[in-house]
């Protein structure tokens, strides 16, 4: 009996992902021997025309990351579905837009005209943006267009299952491939990661105070953390009441806290609007003056609320006015 | 039928009411109704003349039972009106009454708009809304909450006596807590009470007495509330009691430590008296005062200021030992079911108004100042005197000083014609003097009130219709030397006259106490624009507030003479018997609550609740919500990370189906 | 360019004990104002989660007004001022969105202040209308199926060639 074939592929992603599928380690083994990859561009070598000419919904699964921001990505997007029973998104850029979601932050002129004309460190030659097409030598070159807006996976075609994370923990893709295999599989439209927020897991759960009151908010780089203490009693924003748990709390034991890579639960519809409901209630102060100085303490509130989640919050895109991104200073 | 009330298929009614023109006048009813039969879900789209009327609540019931609904919307007034009553009529069709949703297109669309056609538009937007949102709605039952028994009474004036008596002749325990050291409030500084002529002390001191007396009152005076907590049926009170530096079980009033105190004569100025009277360090406010102990006036007191006093009051009390230095300031705690606010009012201050002279010339007085003076018991034994002890030959009356004036306060005071009135005839009683009133309307309500304007002007008052301009010693001419002249048009006759007299008697208004703004705060009330404690309702529930279990009375709520002052006290005695005789009040089903399955024990909750309705359980490392003492404010809700905590009747789904709703519609 | 006929639509939430009221009291006086807002009723301005406020901006509101208490008379001692904390903050995020922040606005308004809606909201619908529909869909303008992938239409940011 043929094994399963499985795809992998990457959009506008950071590689990271692949890394995590690679390292499931010994767990990678058994991957590898239960099911066939038929297309994995980060380190196979099949070609587009090979997946075009397999049969529609012939692949078992593709697990894609990445958000998809150019024309190419939904062009590949959209075959994969095509191709595959189900289709996977993996990791936190295919479910929520990921950081590259940041750049929601601003319209494309913005992003373009920075990058390649205006950046500080560019040079005084090659201020030239890239060209859709390029003709040298009487051959024609094409590159992908840049799309308006980051988006998420399942703002272009139907996703089958999410499986969230920065990345996603072995533990949990494991589990994820587990079930594709086993074909004991939970309903359509499910995050297979635990629908209960961090703190349920936390190592440190037991130190947080009952009553918590935040005067100042502070950044890992101004402080010495202390490795026992929960984070957000040290005045660190960490992300952990409004993420999904299940990833073991491992930037929390790495004395970091939570970023909300996981995604909110499924109660809730924008990540970023909920975390600051939350840290902002608890404020300590009672007037404009007092509360505004605290929120100093915050210094990109968008970077830090909707780091991982820009393209899925509710108001998804992001209009800049500054004349150059905010994120490139310091 | 599962808990969403359904099989499955939501049926709604809808119902826009016409309030006879209120509504349909600026809104297109018909049109409404037509729009909104079209949505999904919606069996039933009618519009009708008056829905909260008889008829239109059996309308509803009947069609309850014909259509099969399983919800309903009504568009109509405001829920603040009438959300009770037709949850009622939905409960009396045999629907859980919380599948119900109401839609304001009257006060907030109708009566504040003046474009057809917008005003329809909005209205449409919000029924849909309405319709969306009632699709999530599900079955919830009230919850009961039982009453304590005894009942706060805040403030001992007439007001506060009459609750206190009311209350207490009802068999139930009172707290009585007045800021003065004694009861009587403002009634007992009056000589004589109108229209009847009743003197205000024979009718005021048996009931202060009976207060005294009374088995289930505690009469706690020179105290105030510090603290309210809690909420209707459960209230928990902190009374600071202030010392006296007399042990009140002791004193028996026999007066001989004032007689023997060091200072011979009295010096002070006399507050009952309203500074006209003088008295001693040690005092006691009034004859009459109740309770009947002496208080010591700590600022005043030799033996406090220098430590260096004979303390003969001591030795005069040698046989009972009332006096005590060293009592201290206490704090008592009292748990209520029901509190009854009866603060009263002040007087306008009329150095507001230089103009009228008050505080630069000597004889001119306010009115409560010359009740003093009629008074037999008061500082000139009854005498009118003018300051220089002769007796006036001549009286005016300057009504609305500080009322019905856009400079100073806006309202009629109410009392002050009837109460300048009763003075003008106990000046005319008590001299020979020509008495004029100069006024700007008679108001005379009340049963015999227009009786006796007749007969003050039977009895040769004078009234002069005009606003006085001033009050000058200035004098033009002869026969105006050595008075205080009043320059006033009078506006019937059509001159401008200056009319010479001995004394003037200023009628100032009524206004809210000074601290008003800090108690309303302290028993979670508001204050109307005004300044007044604010009722729920101006004509359906004058004495009630808008926290259950709190009420207000007598004139804290606003000007008014005794009788209404009395007639309110025995109301808010009456609302809160109702509540205690049922044993439990009804509360709404709005309160917040936590899936336990989806609590992270992430804490961030917790320190949200002013009413420590959340709980952390050790033992499960998760939150949960107390129901019974959750108010339903929603803010814990709105603050939880993961959406683990919902509210009922004001779900996600619910607001957010709202939201999508209102925005259907240009 | 918006139509002409284009009027500010402004989504409300307002707190039960205060704002609403004085809204009633704003009609029980017949006091007049423009027909532009349209009111969620909440029992406490506590209740009101800032994804209220975004899904109103989401769904086709131009502004949002926020009803509550004045600091110190919540009905429920607080509630208040855990929205004023949440509203300084998302004011921030919202700038940082390119919001003009005259769209979302947060206004203590007692029992007692029926004059004091009218004033408000007539001058939101004023400051709002020389700002336009916000059309939070074509700013930027990409919904699923306006993908760049297709032929690109000669737009001015689109020729990065």
């Amino acid at each position: 009996m043929p094994k399963p074939k499985i795809a992998l592929y990457w959009c506008a992603s950071c590689g990271g992902c692949d890394e995590a599928v690679v390292d499931l380690a010994e767990g990678i083994l058994g991957v590898l021997d239960a099911v066939d990859i038929v297309f994995w561009p980060v380190a196979m070598d099949f070609k587009k025309s090979d997946v075009e000419a397999l049969a529609d919904q012939s692949l078992l699964a593709t697990l894609l990351n990445g958000a998809v921001r150019s024309s190419e990505q939904e062009e590949m997007v959209r075959l994969l579905r095509r191709k595959s029973r189900y289709l996977v998104a993996y990791g936190s850029c295919a479910c929520q837009g990921g950081v590259p979601g940041l750049a929601n932050q601003f319209s494309r002129e913005q992003l373009l005209r920075f990058v390649y004309e205006e950046a500080p460190t560019l040079g005084e030659n090659g201020r030239a943006r890239p060209q859709l097409e390029s003709r040298d030598n009487g051959h024609s070159l094409g590159l992908p267009q840049l799309d308006n807006a980051v988006r998420t996976l399942d703002q272009v075609v139907e996703v089958d299952y999410y499986l969230p994370g920065c990345p996603p923990t072995p533990n949990l893709t494991q589990a994820a491939l587990q079930a594709l295999l086993s074909g004991e599989l939970p309903p359509r439209g499910t995050v297979l990661a635990p629908d209960i927020a961090l703190c349920d897991e936390c190592p440190r759960k037991a130190t947080k105070p009952q009553d918590l009151s935040f005067a100042q908010f502070r950044r890992p780089h101004e402080m010495l953390i202390d490795a026992e203490k929960c984070l957000l009693a040290q005045g660190l924003v960490c992300c952990g009441p409004a993420t999904r748990g299940g990833c073991g709390a491992q930037c929390i034991s790495g004395n970091m806290p939570c970023t909300g890579c996981f995604g909110p639960t499924s109660r809730v519809r924008d990540q970023g609007a909920k975390l600051l409901s939350s840290l902002c209630a608890n404020m300590a102060g009672k007037d404009e003056t007092a509360i505004n100085r605290t929120l100093d303490g915050i210094p990109d509130p968008i970077g830090t609320f909707y780091r991982y989640a820009l393209p899925c919050s509710i108001l998804r895109r992001g209009e800049c006015t500054a004349p150059t991104p905010s994120t490139f200073n310091p | 039928m599962n808990s969403n009330g359904t099989n499955g298929d939501i049926r709604i009614g809808f119902y826009i009411c016409h309030c006879g023109h209120n509504i349909e006048g600026m809104v297109d009813c018909a049109a409404v109704a037509r729009d909104i039969a079209k949505l999904p879900g919606v069996a039933v789209s009618r519009d009708y003349k008056y829905m909260c009327s008889e008829p239109g609540q059996e309308l509803i019931q009947t069609d309850i039972r014909e259509h099969a609904l399983n919800r309903v919307v009504v568009a109509s007034c405001s829920p603040l009106l009438h959300e009770h009553t037709f949850r009622n009529a939905v409960e009396a069709g045999g629907l859980n009454r919380f599948f119900f949703q109401m839609v304001n297109i009257r006060e907030h669309d109708s009566w504040v708009h003046t474009d057809r056609a917008a005003a329809t538009a909005k209205a449409i937007a919000l029924a849909r809304a309405a319709v969306r949102r009632v699709r999530f709605h599900r079955a919830l039952e009230t919850t009961r909450v039982p009453i304590h028994p005894d009942v706060l009474v805040v403030g001992g004036g007439i007001t506060g006596i009459h609750a206190a008596l009311t209350l207490a002749n009802g068999g139930k325990k009172v707290f009585l807590v007045e800021r003065e050291p004694s009861i009587g409030g403002h009634m007992a500084k009056f000589d004589k009470t109108f229209p009847t002529l009743d003197c205000a002390a024979c009718i005021l001191t048996p009931k202060m007495s009976a207060v005294r007396a009374h088995e289930n009152i505690n009469l706690w005076t020179n105290s105030e509330v510090v603290k309210v907590e809690g909420y209707v049926g459960n209230y928990t009170v902190t009374v600071k009691r202030r010392p006296r530096y007399v042990n009140e079980e002791l004193c028996v009033g026999c007066q001989e430590c004032i007689a023997a105190c060091v200072f011979k004569e009295p010096k002070f100025p006399d507050e009952f008296n309203v500074g006209l009277g003088k008295r001693k360090p040690i005092y006691i406010p009034f004859p009459q005062a109740v309770p009947q102990v002496v208080l010591i006036d700590r600022e005043r007191c030799l033996h406090f200021k220098t430590g260096k006093c004979k303390k003969t009051c001591v030795e005069a009390c040698a046989d009972r030992h009332a006096i005590d230095f060293t009592q201290k300031e206490e704090l008592v705690q009292v748990r209520v079911g029901n509190i009854i606010v009866a603060t009263g009012f002040k007087l306008f201050d009329a150095k507001r108004i230089p103009q009228y002279g008050y505080g630069r010339y000597p004889n001119v007085v306010t009115s409560i100042e010359l009740e003093r003076l009629v008074t037999s018991s008061g500082p000139t034994g009854g005498e009118v005197l003018l300051r220089d002890g002769t007796h006036p030959k001549s009286v005016a009356f300057i009504l609305c000083v500080g009322s019905r004036d856009f400079k100073t306060n806006r309202w009629c005071s109410r009392t002050c014609c009837m109460h300048s009135m009763k003075l003008a005839q106990l000046v005319r009683e008590h001299t020979d003097a020509e008495v004029t009133v100069f006024y700007l309307d008679i108001r005379a309500p009340g049963k015999g009130c227009e009786e006796f304007y007749d007969k003050s002007l039977k009895d040769g008052i004078r009234f002069v219709r005009g606003r006085v301009a001033e009050v000058t010693d200035w004098a033009l001419r002869e026969e105006e030397e050595g008075k205080l002249v009043i320059r006033a048009e009078d506006t019937l006759a059509g001159v401008v006259r200056r009319i010479p007299v001995d004394m003037i008697v200023l009628a100032v208004g009524m206004e809210p106490q000074a601290d008003a703004q800090d108690v309303r705060r302290l028993f979670n009330m508001s204050c109307g624009t005004e300044g007044w404690f604010l009722e729920k309702h101006p004509k359906l529930a004058p004495v009630s507030t808008f926290t259950d279990g709190v009420f207000i009375a007598g004139c804290c709520q606003g000007p008014k003479d005794i009788p209404d002052s009395i007639a309110q006290a025995g109301a808010a005695a009456a609302e809160a018997m109702a509540l205690i005789d049922r044993g439990y009040i009804e509360q709404e089903p709005n309160t917040a609550y936590i899936d336990q399955a989806d609590c992270s024990g992430c804490k961030s909750c917790l320190p949200l609740c002013p009413y420590t309705a959340i709980a952390f359980d050790e033992a499960t490392k998760k939150a949960a919500i107390n129901a019974t003492l959750c108010k339903g404010c929603g803010t814990c809700v709105a603050a939880c990370p993961s959406g683990s905590i919902r509210q009922h009747l004001f779900e996600d789904e619910e607001i957010f189906s709202e939201i999508e709703g209102v925005l259907t519609h240009a | 360019m918006h139509d002409a006929n284009w009027e500010p639509r402004i989504v409300a939430f307002f707190c039960n004990w205060c704002t609403y009221t004085a809204a009633d009291l704003a009609g029980v006086s017949r006091l007049k104002y423009a027909p532009n807002v349209r009111i969620v009723r909440l029992m406490c301005s506590g209740r009101v989660d800032p994804q209220f406020i975004l899904a109103a901006l989401a769904g086709g509101a131009d502004g949002v007004l926020i009803g509550g208490c004045h600091p110190g008379d919540c009905h429920y001692a607080e509630g208040n001022m855990k929205t004023l904390r949440r509203f300084q903050m998302l004011r921030r995020v919202l700038a940082g969105f390119g919001l003009e922040e005259p769209r979302v606005r947060l206004e203590w308004i007692s029992a007692a202040e029926g004059e004091k809606v009218r004033y408000v909201i007539n001058e939101m619908v004023e400051q709002l209308r020389p700002l336009g529909p916000l059309a939070w869909g074509q700013r930027f303008g990409v919904e699923e199926g306006a993908a760049a992938h297709a032929a690109p239409a000669p737009q001015p940011e689109a020729v990065h060639a």
